[in-house]
């Protein structure tokens, strides 16, 4: 677009900024849910709309240099509706409702430039939706991180001894998790002994046992020994038709076992008052 | 270029690797280990690589042959403190350190070493004409 | 849509050049946000790929770059040599770094540490091996 041609456009825009402003706040608060105060809606829809007029002024393509100010101010729309819970189609509304209230001022010689600015405008649109989609999903993945934080805790049962009870469906992203968490702990806490009790999880297929594998591999190289329990009848049918071999890793059944074998290991006796040896 | 510094405790010989190794630095504490081993007539050697933020293939080859060639020379290697980061790397790249033994910890790799010296001295003295080292 | 920022160029002709590219490496790899074990992971195969430029291909270079997509920043490596090139891509890619037949390049580890792995190769025209690790 040549910034000539938008000269008499510019004009209008400018000379009329108070109505088409008041008029662009109307409509989008109308097609939106509650929840924006005024004082908020207003200020970003003056700002983006000064930063639209110097970036059409420069000669706007949304690419342009130019109309840097409008995409960071658009970025900041995007994210913050994202995270409020619009709809991308709401925010990308929002911006559309800018053309009625600058059309119907206009005399008709400027109508030219007008479908220019109609096909800016929507360009302006569509930049919220993609920037939106990637505000989501940032935001999910953020959630989601939490939730696989929160689910894999690293308990301390005695000294020197880790459990890891795990919970629910494990995949790549969760095992990553639980791996890395559980070999940081043996280092924090100077642990030598880990068990990882899988009675709460749901299946265990190749790719599971590969990468419980890894994790007691990887904290082998560090010094530490871990030991598998809480293998229920099916799981053990499921490993040895899979023919998943555990190797030299000790499994017991019961969490109860596991720790009972390594206590003694880590040089424990447990002696019961009466004398009795456990 | 400098050498790293091998200490000795008592029959064991200790190695705290600090730096971002090069290739030539890796030849030389192998060269050098197996030296001192000879030298000191020592049991044991301790690598501590708590503060290396990489093992590559060639510093895990480093260490398995300084453990093979340290047991020809009767003294058993054990390397400690491998961060989380590298032993996770290692797994993933498929370098398993074979005859490398592990612990914890400087302590903890003593504690075995000593553990190790006991067992081996028992088993001597359970055949018949054998002698104790030393 | 992918953009490479400006690149930094290591010369990779002895070992201590390969130290210089793992330090390099680093350092973009902290600045563009990637995890601990991820920014282990890169630099780790970034030194493979740096010594086989140098024991195998006689000498080369590394370029090192941020790089960046629609939604995440990674670091982009690419480590270039005119020596002898891989004769048979997907031997190298099987073997690892034991294996008496092969060339030992460790190609097949240093692949599962990346999310991208690129080679490029052939007998008398030298290879380029491109990485890349993304940030979360």
């Amino acid at each position: 677009m040549v910034a000539a041609t938008n000269g008499a456009l510019i004009g209008s825009m400018t000379s009329d900024r108070e109505g088409i402003l008041a008029d662009w706040e109307a409509a989008v608060r109308g097609s939106q849910r509650t929840g924006r105060s005024s004082p908020d809606l207003q200020s970003e829809l003056s700002s983006l709309y000064d930063a639209i007029l110097s970036g059409v002024g420069s000669g706007g393509d949304i690419r342009s240099e130019g109309m840097g100010e409008v995409r960071a101010l658009l970025n900041e729309m995007s994210f913050a509706r994202a995270r409020q819970g619009y709809t991308p189609t709401e925010t990308a509304s929002a911006v559309f409702a800018l053309k009625e209230p600058v059309r119907g001022r206009l005399p008709d010689q400027q109508m030219a430039e007008f479908v220019e600015l109609s096909t800016l405008i929507d360009q302006l649109g569509l930049f919220t939706f993609e920037t939106f989609a990637a505000a989501r999903e940032s935001v999910i993945m953020s959630q989601t991180e939490q939730l696989l934080e929160l689910s894999t805790p690293v308990v301390k049962l005695w000294d020197g001894v880790l459990a890891v009870p795990l919970v629910g469906t494990l995949d790549s992203a969760r095992t990553q998790v639980v791996m890395e968490t559980l070999l940081q702990t043996l280092v924090d806490t100077g642990s030598a002994h880990a068990i990882i009790d899988i009675t709460g999880v749901a299946a265990v297929d190749t790719q599971v046992a590969q990468h419980l594998l890894k994790t007691v591999v990887a904290a082998r190289l560090m010094g530490a020994e871990c030991i598998i329990s809480g293998i229920r009848p099916q799981i053990a049918q499921t490993v040895v038709a899979l023919g998943i071999e555990f190797g030299d890793i000790p499994t017991k059944a019961t969490l109860a076992d596991a720790l009972r074998h390594v206590l003694r290991q880590a040089g424990f006796d447990i002696v019961r008052r009466n004398g009795e040896r456990s | 270029m400098e050498r790293i510094p091998i200490y000795k405790i008592g029959d064991i010989l200790l190695v705290s690797i600090q730096i971002d190794l090069q290739d030539q630095d890796a030849m030389n504490l192998q060269d050098d280990l197996s030296n001192r081993v000879v030298e000191t007539g020592a049991h044991g050697v301790v690598i501590d690589i708590s503060a290396l933020e990489l093992v590559d293939s060639f510093i895990g080859r480093m260490l398995s042959t300084i453990a093979a060639v340290s047991r020809v020379l009767d003294a058993r290697t054990v390397v400690v403190g491998m961060r989380p980061a590298v032993a996770i790397t290692l797994v993933e790249l498929g370098l398993s350190l074979p005859g490398v033994e592990t612990a914890l910890d400087v302590e903890s790799g003593l504690a075995l070493i000593a553990s190790h010296l006991s067992d081996s001295e028992f088993i001597d003295a359970a055949v018949p004409g054998a002698a104790l080292d030393d | 849509m992918t953009e490479a920022s400006d690149a930094t160029v290591v010369e990779i002709a002895s070992d201590a050049d390969v130290v210089r590219v793992r330090q390099l490496v680093r350092g973009l790899a902290v600045r563009a946000g990637l995890s601990l074990v991820d920014q282990t992971k890169l630099i780790t195969a970034s030194s493979e790929l740096a010594r086989n430029t140098l024991v195998y291909g006689g000498g080369g270079r590394a370029i090192v770059s941020f790089t960046q997509d629609n939604t995440r920043r990674g670091v982009e490596a690419q480590f270039v040599d005119e020596g002898p090139g891989i004769p048979d891509v997907d031997q190298a890619l099987q073997d690892g770094w034991t294996s008496g037949s092969g060339l030992g390049l460790g190609l097949s580890g240093s692949r599962r540490l990346v999310d991208v792995f690129d080679l490029d190769t052939d007998v008398g025209a030298g290879t380029r091996v491109r990485i890349v690790k993304w940030g979360r």
